[in-house]
């Protein structure tokens, strides 16, 4: 019951769940609020601060990680949906001590400013490019049962769910580009 | 946000099971897709459900083609995968056009085909808790009507609620007149587009014809040969990430310079996908040129009752159903 005068919202206990969460190859048994979102479990509870939150909404891509290799928002994954899958981080990028293609190329592209959009600009771009590989079609693709090539206007499109207000954009572009053919 | 519990659906019987049963304190319980929308609904507290009943395990997530020629679509299928498809994109190029038009890649991994049926009005008053809305507290009031409208609907709307589907899926899947097949508690059943959606009346509260805990499992799409030639074209404020503001899905099948036949939606312009069924009666038949089509297109949308800050969207509309049309003569 709430205390007297304290007139709020009476909250029913939280529901937990118990479950195994794989990330970046690691099996990590964790307890989870079942409202926590995967972006929430990754930054509060298995301090990997790599993805970003932006706006939370679904609408800036900074929280951008893989599951099962496909990019998704983890600000609208919930934690206890993803139990059987297997998650990447930017932090999972990198293997054996060397950057990632696409690490590098942001790198050697000056493809970011202040660095609060690049963990989810390059989780994106990463399974973009294998999109791209599979023949998925865009919004740009001319003819939707052709081929999908990676020219500037396919990549601005398939990166539109990451917003960078720093505005580094032509040099994204060009990183992916680099990567990509 | 409302503590809830969760559970994973292994078959099509057991979940509706869950859903019906919902929680002890009559919370109810809702089926959760890629939860694109309804998680970000929860969050914002305008649902509050007691239990989420994960569907995304059935297996209802396979594309297979039917006997006649048409494909049927689980509801679990995701938008990227329905896109990427080879034989919707060779036999529907304006469905794989309208998926990809939508959203972005991350989202459209996320998101199920049920799901994006599902989803809810993109009405800002309809979003924000602190605010009257027929469609969120039926009998609290529709400030979108005096207030801002400038996105909401101009055709089919009612007093009670003026706003529309954000669906870019909903609106091809209207023209081919899919049918979407549901399993309730009361046993399966088939509902044609459109006419799953609904216009809102009286009873805004109500985007569907769904009946609580029943749970979309497919959409079949009807063969259709001349869809072969058809298009997608979707209006924004800003070129990529942005809901429609006026969208149109169409197909051609032409003979010796004459429509034999064509389906034609619009999107961004009522509470349901429109299927354009005056321009499309008025188009059988006649000659596929600019003014028949400008012709054919000022027929529908002269049941058109714009607000103030709508109105723009009729001649938009219309402009958009014409160059669509154009489009298709003029396809390769
Ligand atoms: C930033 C942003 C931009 C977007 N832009 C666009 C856009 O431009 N165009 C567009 O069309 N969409 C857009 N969307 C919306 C997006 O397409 C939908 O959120 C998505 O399709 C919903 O699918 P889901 O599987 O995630 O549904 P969920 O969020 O899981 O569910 C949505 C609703 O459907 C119900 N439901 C889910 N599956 C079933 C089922 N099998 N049977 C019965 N009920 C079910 C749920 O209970 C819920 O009420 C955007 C979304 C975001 C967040
Ligand atoms: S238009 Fe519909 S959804 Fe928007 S405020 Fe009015 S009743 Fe609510
Ligand atoms: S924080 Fe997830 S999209 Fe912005
Ligand atoms: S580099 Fe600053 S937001 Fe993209």
């Amino acid at each position: 019951m709430n205390g007297e005068g304290n007139s709020g919202p009476v909250f029913a206990d939280p529901i937990t769940a118990d479950i195994l969460l794989s990330v970046n190859g690691d099996e990590r048994p964790i307890t989870v609020d079942t409202r926590e979102t995967l972006l929430d479990t990754l930054r509060e509870h298995l301090d990997l601060i790599g993805a970003k939150k932006g706006c939370d909404h679904g609408q800036c891509g900074a929280c951008t990680v893989l599951v099962d290799g496909r990019r998704v928002k983890s600000c609208l994954t919930l934690t206890v949906t993803v139990d059987d899958r297997e998650i990447t981080t930017v932090e999972g990028l990198a293997a054996d001590g060397a950057l990632h293609p696409m690490q590098a190329a942001f790198v050697e592209r000056d493809a970011f400013q202040c660095g609060y959009c690049t963990p989810g600009q390059l989780c994106s771009a990463v399974a973009m490019v294998r999109e791209v590989a599979d023949g998925w079609p865009s919004a740009v693709t001319a003819d939707v049962s052709g081929p999908a090539v990676l020219d500037d206007d396919e990549i601005r499109e398939r990166m539109s769910g990451n917003l960078c207000r720093c505005g580094a954009y032509v040099n994204i572009v060009a990183a992916i580009k680099q990567v990509g053919s | 946000m409302r503590p809830f519990a969760y559970e994973r659906a292994t078959d099509v019987r057991s979940a509706v099971a869950a859903c019906a049963a919902g929680t002890a304190d009559g919370a109810g319980a809702v089926y959760l897709g890629g939860g694109t929308n309804l998680v970000d609904l929860m969050r914002l507290g305008v649902v509050s459900p007691g239990v989420l009943v994960d569907v995304t395990r059935l297996p209802f997530d396979g594309i297979e083609e039917t006997a006649g020629g048409g494909l049927l679509i689980g509801a679990g299928v995701r938008n990227s995968d329905l896109a990427a498809h080879p034989l919707v994109r060779r036999r529907y190029p304006m469905l794989a056009q309208a998926v990809v038009a939508g959203a972005s890649g991350q989202i459209r991994n996320m998101a199920t085909v049920g799901g994006n049926l599902l989803q809810r009005t993109r009405c800002s008053y309809f979003q924000d808790v602190s605010k009257p809305c027929n469609k969120r507290v039926p009998g609290s009031g529709c400030p979108a009507r005096r207030g801002d409208h400038r996105n909401l609907a101009v055709i089919g709307q009612s007093e009670a609620c003026v706003a529309t589907h954000p669906s870019d899926m909903a609106v091809p899947l209207a023209a081919l007149g899919a049918v979407v097949h549901i399993e309730g508690p009361g046993g399966p059943r088939q509902v044609p587009m459109p006419g799953f959606h609904r216009l809102p009346g009286d009873a805004p509260e109500r985007d569907t014809v769904l009946e609580p805990g029943d749970l979309v499992t497919a959409v079949e799409v009807p063969p259709l040969p001349f869809a072969a030639r058809s298009r997608y074209r979707k209006v924004r404020d800003r070129v990529s990430f942005a809901f429609a503001v006026v969208s149109v899905a169409a197909a051609l099948d032409l003979e010796d310079g004459m429509v034999r036949d064509c389906r034609i939606a619009l999107g961004g312009v009522a509470h349901i996908p429109w299927r354009a069924d005056r321009a499309e009666s008025a188009l059988r038949g006649s000659p596929a040129t600019e003014a028949a089509f400008a012709q054919a297109a000022a027929e529908e949308l002269a049941m058109a009752t714009p607000l103030p800050h709508n109105a723009f969207k009729v001649p938009l509309a219309r402009n958009v159903v014409v160059r669509t049309l154009l489009d298709l003569v003029e396809a390769p």
